[in-house]
């Protein structure tokens, strides 16, 4: 039934892209990383709606709009498992996760206060590590891992 | 971009044995005009009287001139200039930098704002890669070979930056390891992990006799007081190895003590005048090295 409805409020939107499955804890994020809020298209937010492998889950539609892949990997760290449903009159026509990139630019923050990203205006960057379902980032600079993914403020 | 040191990481097994044997010339021959006409920038944000002048000697020495600073209190920096304004501006007067800079990460920084190379001099608690090469070449220096050595690091294995390059520089070479620490500074897991993965042996102990005569290194560290946040933590185990010429009898004729000095209390004086004792050999080996370093960024060898 509920699979039904989520099937209906993707196809809510004539041509665009659906990024579905983000935890609904970090749907800002990926709001922020994409830089949505500056968007000039018809964007629709969902928050804190059902979902049988999140619990709560967040849900992005944002009209007449496409991604390139590369754009879309930098949501990774944020929403690891999301799907991304490109839209074209009505019908979905692809439907695929997000890869997660080698490597990650000016997204995360380095958990390391002496680490020189923090204290003078370099752009963070890291290899990202995968050990089963958790993303450990090794800094490109100070070269110690950061555990947790934590957003840079734009 | 030039090559520059940065990480020990950032060179191959045949880079680390090409400066060794580079180093090895220079201590054969001290005064070579290799770089006449070349100006070396040693740029010190925070004070090392050691590596600045085992740096700025090596540069002498290869008929090079040396700029810099070797503190931050006189210089634009403390006006706030950010570091990517005084690398770029002091890249365009010299031919190679040699920095020093309490945070870490901020010389790989450096050589990517700038178009000549960089020495890394060490980067806060990071990386001093000048000081793992030079503790390479002494293990070649006193054992013959680099292969198969039996390595016995001793003190702060938790916070000590040099064991944990020479434990990574080593990996080349099919070490075994031995790590004496009291049980507040052994060795982190991430480094066991990187050993478990090359399948390359070790042991663990508290006790500083245990493994002293079943190694061919037995490398001293310091317990550094900056390294802790609780005073108390660093009371309980500021003292807890010392070296005394009596614990050394019955240890391997060819083993060295090396330590990367400045020692605080250790290694007892009485050890000093031992056929084991190489801590002073290896500080005047930093010299060779820092010309090797310095001689084949720039392209010389």
């Amino acid at each position: 039934m509920s699979e039904k409805n989520t099937q209906l409020k993707v196809s809510a939107i004539k041509d665009g892209t659906v990024l579905d499955h983000i935890p609904a804890q970090n749907i800002f994020q990926v709001i922020d990383i994409l830089d949505l809020s500056h968007a000039k298209n018809p964007v629709t937010i969902g928050v804190n709606l059902e979902s049988k492998s999140l619990g709560r889950k967040g849900i992005i539609k944002i009209a007449d709009r496409f991604f390139a892949d590369e754009e879309l990997s930098r949501i990774a760290l944020a929403a690891p498992e999301a799907t991304v449903n490109i839209i074209r009159n009505y019908e979905v026509v692809s439907k695929k996760r997000i890869d997660l990139p080698a490597e990650v630019v000016g997204i995360a923050k380095c958990s390391n206060p002496m680490c020189v990203t923090n204290r003078q205006a370099v752009t963070t960057r890291f290899k990202t590590i995968k050990e089963g379902k958790k993303v450990k980032l090794l800094c490109h600079y100070c070269e110690k891992t950061t555990e947790e993914f934590i957003p840079l403020r734009h | 971009m030039s090559k520059s040191l940065i990480s020990i990481h950032d060179f191959s097994k045949e880079e680390i044995l090409h400066i060794l044997s580079v180093a090895r010339e220079m201590e054969a021959d001290k005064s070579q005009k290799l770089l006449d006409g070349k100006v070396v920038a040693c740029l010190f944000f925070e004070p090392s009287t050691r590596t600045r002048l085992s740096f700025e000697t090596a540069a002498n020495r290869l008929g090079a001139r040396v700029i810099g600073f070797s503190d931050v209190a006189n210089t634009s920096i403390s006006k706030g200039e950010t570091l990517k304004d005084t690398i770029k501006m002091v890249s365009n007067y010299v031919d190679i930098i040699v920095m020093r800079h309490p945070l870490e990460g901020a010389a790989r920084y450096a050589s990517e704002v700038c178009d000549i190379p960089v020495v890394n001099a060490g980067d806060g608690a990071n990386q001093h890669p000048s000081q793992t090469l030079l503790d390479l070449y002494t293990i070649l220096e006193t054992q013959g070979r680099l292969d198969n050595v039996s390595v016995n690091m001793v003190g702060d294995l938790k916070y000590g930056r040099t064991v944990h390059s020479l434990l990574q520089a080593m990996s080349h070479f099919s070490p075994r390891f031995c790590f004496t620490s009291p049980d507040e500074l052994r060795m982190p897991v991430e480094y066991k992990e990187f050993l478990d993965m090359r399948g390359i042996p070790y042991t663990e102990t508290a006790s500083l006799q245990e493994h002293l005569c079943d190694c061919d290194i037995l490398y001293m560290t310091r317990v550094q007081q900056e390294r802790f946040s609780d005073p108390m933590e660093y009371e309980k185990v500021k003292d807890v190895y010392r070296l005394e010429r009596a614990m050394l009898e019955g240890v391997r004729p060819n083993m060295k003590i090396l330590h990367p000095l400045p020692r605080v209390g250790e290694i007892a004086d009485d050890v000093d005048d031992t056929p084991y004792a190489y801590y002073y050999k290896q500080a005047e080996n930093g010299m060779y090295v820092r010309m090797a370093i310095i001689a084949c960024l720039l392209g010389y060898k």
